[in-house]
């Protein structure tokens, strides 16, 4: 006999799922794979691993890790700041911890510009100690640590309040110090949570356009990420040559996704 | 060691959770804190634990064996805390929960691994939780969630043990054996304890005495045999058991019940295992009700009454009683209670 599932539904939901999956997301992309097979080997490796290229690749993927990193840091003081604590217009930052999702990205990108650029409010202060921001691969670190914050905070934020008191409390009597009770207690609870939020920002990062591409200055060798190399590609009718990059980027991606995911169903198996 | 605790106050708000409150623990005791919802009990654990802090006020203090203990955290008040719902750290084994005190213990005390694995192996002895250490509090049943938390609080050697509502959240099975359980190991021990429980029947039966709370004071303390027997006032009498209420007048010396208070009455409370009810009344004692509903299962038989004004009647007797008569539903009986107990003051329940 068939061995029936308590819930209902599963053959319906499953072919909503997988239909969907494939229209908005499997059909553009094997889309991307179809376009780059036009390409015989030798000029697909030419495409992707020119030198200005590669030193796109290092420069988002670098940059996007050291963003959601520093997210992952900042993120967890500002979750933990809006759980933990009442006080006057915490709705308000609370709200504000949103606009990176709801800013169109250019927005962005050339509101940090203006702010970080060399004669900005806080560029200037900057470029008294010689370091320069905007038009630099720290101006890319700066817009993509921007559009990352909102996730770290939204995914922390409910496992934040569901943290019992009573475990620390109970921490605390068994002779705990606040750094102890916070290290073997509260990040071990809330791990799994953290690195989901960390890749989401991370992949956020990757893919990410309009907001650096302001900040950065586009300078070859420099401050190109990936997704510019292929708009420039686009823009010189070189369609397989861009659709070859994104292939590449997408599968790294694809990798590094999984990777962090296994990671992270590793530490909620362990972390119960 | 013995617990004083001088004259506290504590307010949340406009709320007096705790009214002045003054107690002492002596030595080596097992004690309920008695009360019903909201009537301060786990609060005055807490204060006792350092948990939360209480007023300030004139000569307020707490003191563990005869030294003032306030301003001082509740790890340097070494005292084991079983919070209500265990509050186990989720992501560690049982074996890792019970260490947790030992390893984040810094200095001379610190004992070495093998010292620690040692001493929690014993733990997981003692709790009867022999080859669960690997398991994670997800595994667990309620009544062993309850253990390892035990064992954890005990793993720092406390000089005190507090548990707040230990049995709260098991089923009534669990929490029988649960009960006995703590009672033996609390003999073996010697630990100073105290428990927060609103079950009278738990704190009767486990604490060497107890204290009865009320709309933060303390309403009565004594031993579970004083408090039951010899209740101060309507509340404790109320709250310890069921009871019920009747009014009349002593007319020389003679108990008159009246169906209907009229003028300036009497109240008379009455446990339902000390009435009687009897077919007819020849000494014309008591006075006439209906039998409503007779439930057997159980070790005593149950009756419910109803008066002439449709007031309720409790009953309990033994089945050998009960068959002496065999009352039978709509039955009009005569109640003759046969101990009655008066309150002097203004507690009406």
């Amino acid at each position: 006999m068939k061995k029936r599932s308590i819930i209902p539904g599963f053959g319906l939901t499953f072919g909503v799922t997988v239909t969907y999956l494939s229209l908005i997301v499997l059909l553009p992309l094997s889309l991307l794979v179809w376009n780059t097979a036009s390409l015989t080997f030798t000029d697909f490796l030419k495409a992707v691993t020119s030198t200005q290229v590669l030193a796109s690749y290092r420069l988002t993927f670098g940059a996007s890790f050291f963003a959601a990193l520093i997210n992952a840091v900042f993120g967890f003081i500002a979750a933990w700041t809006l759980v933990r604590y009442r006080f006057p217009g915490r709705r308000i930052l609370d709200a504000l911890i949103d606009m990176p999702f709801a800013m169109p990205t250019a927005v962005s990108g050339i509101a940090l510009t203006t702010i970080y650029a060399s004669t900005g409010w806080v560029g200037s202060w900057f470029d008294r100690f010689g370091i320069q921001s905007a038009y630099s691969p720290l101006g890319v670190l700066i817009a993509l640590t921007f559009i990352g914050l909102p996730f770290v905070v939204r995914t922390l934020q409910p496992t934040l309040e569901e943290l019992d008191k009573e475990v620390e409390e109970a921490a605390e009597s068994l002779g705990a110090s606040r750094f102890q009770t916070f290290w073997r207690v509260i990040l071990p609870s809330v791990w799994p949570a953290l690195i989901t939020g960390f890749t989401l920002a991370f992949a956020r990062a990757l893919g990410e356009y309009g907001s650096v591409v302001f900040i950065s200055g586009n300078i070859p060798f420099e401050t190109e990420i990936t997704s510019l190399m292929i708009v420039a590609k686009l823009e010189q009718y070189d369609y397989a040559g861009a659709t070859a990059i994104s292939v590449v980027m997408l599968s790294v991606s694809f990798v590094l996704m999984l990777i962090i995911n296994l990671s992270q169903y590793y530490a909620r198996r362990v972390g119960r | 060691m013995s617990i004083e605790v001088k004259n506290i106050t504590k307010r949340f708000g406009n709320f007096l959770a705790i009214d002045h409150v003054s107690l002492k623990i002596p030595d080596c005791e097992l004690v309920a804190l008695l009360g019903p919802s909201g009537s301060g009990k786990t609060t005055l654990l807490r204060i006792i634990a350092g948990l939360e802090d209480f007023e300030p006020g004139h000569d307020s203090d707490i003191l563990f064996k005869d030294k003032s203990v306030v301003g001082n955290r509740i790890a340097e008040r070494r005292i084991g805390f079983v919070f209500q719902h265990y509050a186990l750290f989720r992501h560690q084994t049982v074996f890792e929960n019970i260490a947790f005190g030992l390893r984040v213990r810094r200095g001379p005390g610190r004992l070495s691994r093998a010292q620690i694995k040692d001493r929690v192996m014993e733990l997981i002895h003692l709790v009867q939780l022999d080859n669960m250490q690997k398991r994670y509090p997800d595994q667990l049943s309620g009544g062993q969630r309850q253990r390892v938390a035990l064992a954890r609080a005990l793993a720092i050697e406390p000089k005190f043990l507090l548990l707040d509502e230990p049995f709260g959240a098991l089923d009534a099975r669990v929490r029988q054996n649960l009960r006995r359980w703590l009672r033996r190991l609390h003999d073996e021990i010697k630990l100073t304890s105290i428990f927060v429980t609103h079950d009278q029947e738990e704190a009767l039966e486990l604490a060497d005495r107890v204290i009865v709370m009320n709309k933060g004071r303390i309403e009565q303390e004594g031993s579970a045999n004083d408090v039951f027997h010899r209740p101060k006032n309507a509340f404790v009498m109320d709250f310890l058991g069921s009871v019920n209420l009747f009014h009349g007048r002593v007319v020389a010396g003679r108990t008159v019940f009246e169906e209907s208070p009229e003028g300036k009455t009497t109240e008379f409370f009455v446990r339902p295992h000390e009435i009687e009810l009897l077919p007819d009344n020849p000494d014309g004692n008591g006075f006439p009700a209906t039998i409503r509903r007779v439930q057997l299962a159980g070790s005593i038989a149950k009756i419910e009454l109803t008066d002439h004004g449709n007031k309720e009647i409790f009953v309990e007797m033994s089945h050998e009683k009960y068959s002496l008569y065999h009352f039978d539903v709509n039955a009009r009986v005569f109640v003759v209670p046969k101990k009655t107990v008066i309150f002097a003051e203004d507690y009406s329940i």
